[in-house]
């Protein structure tokens, strides 16, 4: 797939969850993407979005991206092998859509750049037909899949593959991949933004950010030095790393542990940003020998680096950073909303009036939780 | 005359152009409405104005300033301050991360928390010592790496619960003073520095930058004053000179 490999550096994340099941359209999730701009450089951009096929809701939605028709008959051949395609159709996408408005982060004469040279932007919806689920859940069927199509077709990637969401992504500035894939259109209970600004791993397609498996979305700022351990680690689950990006792994581990494992998203996130052995050390005596046994199960889940991160899935949105804080985040809440941005002013954008404004501790995880039915 | 802009939606660089071409025309005074995430104001400017900040300024309020008095009238974010020389900084709020990075000189009053990494790298030169003041509690690497400077953390109104100071407070600091209202626990300290007492030449110079303090912020400085205080210096002003030497 293509590549726009430029090495220069910083990103940003935005998150904003109704806690109540609202659905929103992608207009404050843009905007507070946009006012954050010049933390990326254009090299990626993209948004996860959660509630937005309530009428295909039973059904996987795969948003895949391929580089030549050709790769999209055969990998076509390949789901029409292994699912039940319910329907399929183009991604909707403006051609050449840009966000035109100034905003305070963003220049109106130099910040806009049409969205060019798109892949072929395809969605599937998938059924798992009853006799594929004999020996493995339909889950775990699916996860199967995606690896296997991430890795077997040289130019086709599944940018998402959960039920009820998306990812839209892309190279360009997220608020003009926004625009591009028409989010003003759609309605989600739960948005996550990022910007990126690759250091040393290249722009394309497929590398922009959220990194979704199933139901799990992740957007990151930062670098997961502890890539290659990671990497060896999932790779013995079975896990296929094809992205070329170190934030890939986040979503595995979290798939590893949180589903296939049963831990909590909290004991998940916290085998990944573990407390210091010096501060286990200290803990009262049942939580050290839960941590310390985390710690060690899990050493291979272990991220190093700096991070800031924003974990998507159907049922909420979690917040957290790296343990010496190397990365921004701040925390606001208003009424049944919460927001999570690299900047406090990301938040403000779209909600001046905030009940509550934080900035979590380290290696500390902010959870919001759908607490009433999607509505 | 009172330059006042409505800054919503204005680019940053838009709005930093106006600020100095009315400085060029010897405009002392702004207000600014509306703030959003607009980065690098008072940015190297060596004039005496004053500016008011009526929102959330972007990151890097103030660097490499060097004489205005800034006004936040909200919470400021990452790298407030960096490097700046000269001036004043009072914030109706908290500060984000990296608050004073570099910071040669100045003084910064924060009405209540300060993010992680405050006042790294600070120094100071003779009679050129900066300040910072936060009213509430720090994030962890508080005073990393200080080489000069007065830095005070009050914790006012903190619950029980919460330390004053995060960990790793004052490693590889060899220069400059940390003084916190209330103890801080052992194991949080860096290995550079001490905690000791304060002497009557301690209590002036804290009566002196908290009366200023306590001004702004409406504190009775007798008060804040009567919790006891301890004061962080550097074991060793090299500590890493013989790293490299064998």
């Amino acid at each position: 797939m293509r590549c726009n490999c430029y090495i220069p550096s910083g990103c940003s994340i935005s998150g904003m969850m109704s806690e109540s099941g609202k659905r929103m359209d992608g207009n404050a999730i843009i905007r507070s993407i946009a006012l954050m701009h010049d933390r990326g450089n254009g090299l990626g951009g993209g948004f996860a979005a959660y509630g937005i096929y309530p009428r295909h809701a039973d059904q996987f939605a795969f948003h895949m991206m391929f580089d030549t028709k050709q790769a999209k008959k055969q990998c076509e051949e390949y789901l029409k092998d292994t699912f039940d395609i319910v329907l399929d159709e183009e991604i909707p996408t403006r051609p050449g859509g840009v966000f035109e408005e100034e905003t305070s982060g963003k220049d109106a004469e130099y910040g806009a750049r049409p969205i060019t040279d798109p892949p072929i932007l395809w969605r599937y919806f998938l059924d798992v037909p009853e006799e594929k689920t004999t020996f493995v859940t339909e889950d775990e069927y699916v996860v199967n899949k995606v690896m296997e199509i991430n890795s077997k077709f040289d130019s086709a990637f599944v940018a998402s593959s959960g039920k009820n969401m998306g990812a839209f992504k892309g190279v360009g500035y997220p608020e003009d991949i926004g625009m591009f894939y028409k989010l003003d259109e759609y309605k989600a209970y739960i948005w996550t933004a990022h910007s990126r600004f690759p250091t040393n791993t290249p722009g394309w397609w497929g590398g922009a950010h959220p990194f979704c498996l199933l139901d799990w979305s992740i957007v990151h700022n930062g670098e997961i030095s502890s890539y290659g351990i990671n990497k060896r680690y999932l790779e013995t689950f079975g896990y296929k790393l094809e992205l070329r990006t170190d934030t890939e792994v986040i979503a595995y581990l979290f798939d590893l542990l949180v589903r296939r494992h049963n831990l909590s998203v909290e004991i998940a996130a916290k085998a990944l940003a573990s407390p210091f052995w010096k501060d286990i050390d200290r803990m009262p005596d049942r939580e050290r020998k839960i941590t310390s046994a985390i710690r060690q199960v899990y050493g291979g889940a272990l991220l190093n680096g700096p991070f800031s991160v924003i974990l998507g899935h159907s049922r909420g949105m979690v917040g957290f950073n790296d343990r010496i804080k190397l990365r921004p985040m701040t925390c606001g809440r208003a009424d049944d909303m919460l927001y999570m941005s690299s900047e406090e002013s990301g938040i403000r954008e779209i909600e001046p009036d905030l009940d509550e404004v934080w900035s979590p501790k380290a290696g500390t995880v902010v959870i919001g939780e759908l607490h009433e039915e999607v509505q | 005359m009172v330059m006042e802009i409505d800054c919503k939606g204005m680019y940053y660089k838009k709005l930093n152009k106006m600020i100095r071409d009315a400085i060029d025309k010897n405009e002392t005074e702004f207000i600014l409405h509306n703030i959003n995430g607009q980065r690098y104001i008072g940015n190297g400017i060596n004039e005496k104005i004053k500016i008011t900040i009526n929102g959330v300024p972007g990151n890097d309020l103030a660097m490499f300033m060097n004489g205005p008095s800034l006004i936040v009238n909200a919470n400021g974010q990452d790298g407030l301050a960096n490097t700046m020389n000269a001036g004043e900084i009072i914030v109706y709020g908290s500060a984000g991360d990296v608050l004073g990075y570099g910071m040669r000189g100045g003084k910064l009053l924060i009405r209540d928390n300060v993010g992680y990494r405050t006042g790294i790298h600070m120094k100071e030169y003779k009679k050129q010592v900066p300040v910072i003041i936060a009213g509430g509690v720090a994030g962890d690497f508080c005073g990393e790496y200080m080489a000069g400077g007065v830095l005070v953390l009050l914790g006012l109104d903190k619950d029980e619960d919460t330390p004053i100071a995060g960990d790793y407070l004052g490693t590889g600091m060899h220069g400059g003073v940390i003084y916190i209202r209330g103890e801080v626990e052992e194991h949080t300290l860096g290995k550079e520095v001490s905690v000791l007492e304060l002497n009557d030449k301690d209590i002036k110079l804290l009566k002196k930058h908290l009366g200023e303090y306590c001004k702004h912020f409406g504190l009775d400085l007798e008060e804040v004053m009567s919790k006891p205080f301890i004061k962080l210096l550097p074991v060793s002003s090299r500590p890493y000179g013989n790293l490299y030497a064998y």
